[in-house]
């Protein structure tokens, strides 16, 4: 066992590498879960993200538009969701696992033919000065772009749910959507809309994994990140900057047992790498008690002949 | 304009018809994307659906048939008792794995020793390690009110580790030279999930998702408990009413279909998998969601289910050596069919109208 091997700074900075995809799926599905929807299909969003951000980055060498092309994909994919839950009125949960499972397949299709390839690598963004602090400079601001894009997301949303009338509709389609249908707002697109950003956050956090984190392409390389963020939100309570902690939270038990697995800790592997799952269970259970950030409408089907 | 309107009760014909059209929808789709792939789109149709029955090698698929749908209608058959009460069991793949260990372990406790009495404990064992692994989302359920989607769903990644860590260190075999993995069960005659007649693929759980299905019939149709899963799962507030325990009925819901999976697993590591190894689980578990579903969550429709999927099972294997068909192209052929049955599902709950757009 040698712990001296595990840097305090590198450890925090791949805390943040870590968290980020966390964040950026979880930040979506919480605006998502805010409009009143529960979609089950992150994990295959994300995975979908990943290939599709991975295929492009490979083949055009842009990083940025394979990030781009994670977003698409997600929300593509996520649009399947919409029609299948507002014009279909299907079951969400239903619904969402067969996201899940279609995404699953669909990006181990695709992915054929793009194992053991290295993707472009993406510019690492050092902020100037800022980047010059001795300890907090590599940890905070020496990071890829998608770290910024990832904060001022959370910034954004919570500033959109907070104070502006958008994210007031938002909230009210969420919490009544009888009552948000009857002062006239579209019930149905306003989910519509917040689905897709979900989706595309969501495939960018895959896009992260696949390009920045691993990087590399593996087929389910998600592994269960996805549902990590559905029970995040819940951690949460629906607030955007406890998603950001409980991100960073989750990023760190990963960091954390990889780098004790590094270390050779007297613990077996496999029950370090099964201790993320376990944890998130531990916390769902102390979270569950609380739901008062749960949006009251979550998850009921809306059809306005009712 | 399209507009849709409630039926006062859900159609039966289309009940009924739902899972048609979304198989043969899937099949154009699935038509089309195999089309997509370069390859002949009738061509593999056929031999996914036709070849596994028909074709002159279909004495060694047909077998095949009992020992993919056995797994999936177990499973399925558990499942869908929660699914009808509103509890999401999603987790069927983990309780799969534990039932083969913790059945497999029991087994191999008693190597080299033969008796008769050694494969039904493994089966009761099988039924616990499933039942135990069902108890901790049913139990934080109950008890904390934690979701059963999540925590299900978790367990399943805690399993796959202990699955890889079992097979690595506590039931590797030893004398298989280092090599991952438990001895097979198949070199073991009382611990064997033999053939029960040769060449049939008939084995012990075959017989037993039979009897399940025929429980899951009577117990939704003649017992008081079936009617109370019908009853919260379509009107929770009268359920509330007729004196329903909720807490109860997620006990039973979930320890069962963690039993069903459970044995299934036990099952499946006895007989075709042989041995407990890392990767012996090949996602039973996800696809008998969708089997439950096709299957309209009644006990016969998931018997039907289950023979279709595990056909696509084995004309996807037959498909991926004659026409290089990729594997994850099944994958997202058996996704799409829970997509499409979801969304013409739709049709059994509301009537399509075409309607003119009024005039304000």
């Amino acid at each position: 066992m040698d712990f001296s091997s595990i840097n305090p700074v590198l450890l925090l900075a791949s805390l943040i590498v870590a968290a980020t995809p966390l964040l950026l799926a979880a930040i979506g599905e919480l605006v998502v879960e805010k409009a009143g929807v529960l979609n089950l299909g992150v994990e295959g969003m994300m995975i979908t993200g990943a290939i599709c951000g991975f295929a492009i980055s490979v083949n055009t060498g842009s990083p940025v538009l394979g990030l781009v092309a994670a977003a698409l994909g997600g929300a593509a994919l996520s649009l399947l969701f919409a029609l299948l839950t507002q014009y279909a009125l299907a079951n969400q949960v239903a619904s969402g696992l067969a996201l899940t499972l279609f995404g699953l397949g669909l990006s181990a299709l695709i992915g054929q033919g793009y194992q053991g390839i290295k993707p472009p690598s993406f510019p690492r963004f050092d902020i100037p000065l800022l980047s010059d602090i001795p300890f907090i400079g590599p940890v905070l601001f020496t990071q890829d772009f998608i770290v910024y894009l990832a904060f001022f997301l959370t910034l954004g949303v919570w500033a959109m749910l907070k104070y502006s009338r958008a994210g007031l509709i938002l909230r009210a389609v969420g919490e009544s959507h009888d009552a948000a249908h009857a002062l006239g707002y579209k019930v149905v697109r306003i989910r519509v809309i917040a689905i897709l950003f979900g989706g595309a956050c969501a495939g960018m956090g895959g896009a992260y994994i696949s390009l920045i984190r691993v990087p590399q392409w593996t087929e389910g390389m998600t592994a269960g990140i996805g549902w990590i963020a559905l029970a995040l939100v819940v951690f949460a309570s629906w607030k955007p900057w406890r998603v950001l902690l409980g991100a960073c939270l989750f990023g760190g038990i990963n960091v954390l047992q990889l780098n004790l697995q590094a270390a050779g800790v007297a613990i077996p592997v496999e029950f370090l790498a099964m201790s993320p799952y376990v944890i998130t269970i531990i916390v769902l259970v102390i979270m569950s008690a609380d739901r008062s950030g749960a949006p009251a409408s979550l998850g009921k089907v809306f059809h306005a002949g009712n | 304009m399209i507009k849709l309107e409630k039926r006062p009760q859900p159609s039966q014909a289309w009940t009924y018809l739902t899972p048609l059209l979304a198989v043969v929808l899937t099949m154009v789709v699935g038509g089309a994307l195999f089309a997509w792939l370069g390859k002949d789109p009738l061509v593999a149709i056929k031999t996914i659906f036709w070849e596994p029955l028909f074709s002159e090698f279909a004495f060694y698929y047909r077998p095949q048939l009992l020992v993919k749908g056995a797994p999936l209608v177990l499973i399925a058959i558990g499942l869908s008792l929660g699914f009808r009460a509103g509890i999401w069991n999603i987790g069927a793949e983990g309780q799969y794995i534990m039932g083969a260990i913790v059945g497999a372990g029991v087994g191999l406790a008693f190597y080299p020793m033969e008796a008769f009495y050694i494969f039904p404990l493994m089966v009761i064992a099988g039924a616990f390690g499933g039942w135990i692994w069902a108890m901790i989302p049913a139990f934080l359920k109950v008890r904390f009110g934690t979701n059963e989607i999540l925590v299900s769903l978790m367990l399943v990644y805690v399993a796959e580790q202990l699955l890889a860590s079992m097979s690595l260190g506590l039931l590797r075999n030893p004398e298989g030279m280092g090599f991952p993995g438990s001895r097979n069960l198949r070199d073991y005659a009382s611990a064997h999930n033999a053939e029960l007649i040769t060449g049939t693929g008939m084995h012990w759980g075959v017989v037993a998702a039979l009897i399940a299905v025929i429980f899951a019939y009577v117990l939704l149709n003649r017992h008081m408990l079936g009617f109370h899963i019908r009853l919260t799962g379509e009107a929770p507030r009268a359920a509330k009413f007729a004196g329903v325990n909720p807490s109860r009925l997620i006990l039973i819901c979930l320890g069962t279909s963690g039993a069903l999976a459970g044995v299934a697993g036990l099952f499946e590591v006895s007989g075709p998998a042989g041995q407990v190894s890392i990767d012996f689980n090949v996602g039973y578990g996800f696809t008998a969601i969708i089997v439950a579903f096709l299957g309209r969550l009644h006990p016969v429709g998931i018997l039907l289910a289950g023979a279709l999927m595990a056909l696509t099972y084995i004309g996807g294997e037959i498909a991926q050596s004659k026409l290089g068909l990729p594997a994850a192209a099944i994958q997202l052929f058996q996704g799409m069919l829970l997509f499409f049955l979801l969304t013409v599902d739709v049709l059994t709950n509301f009537r399509i109208r075409l309607a003119k757009r009024e005039v304000a």
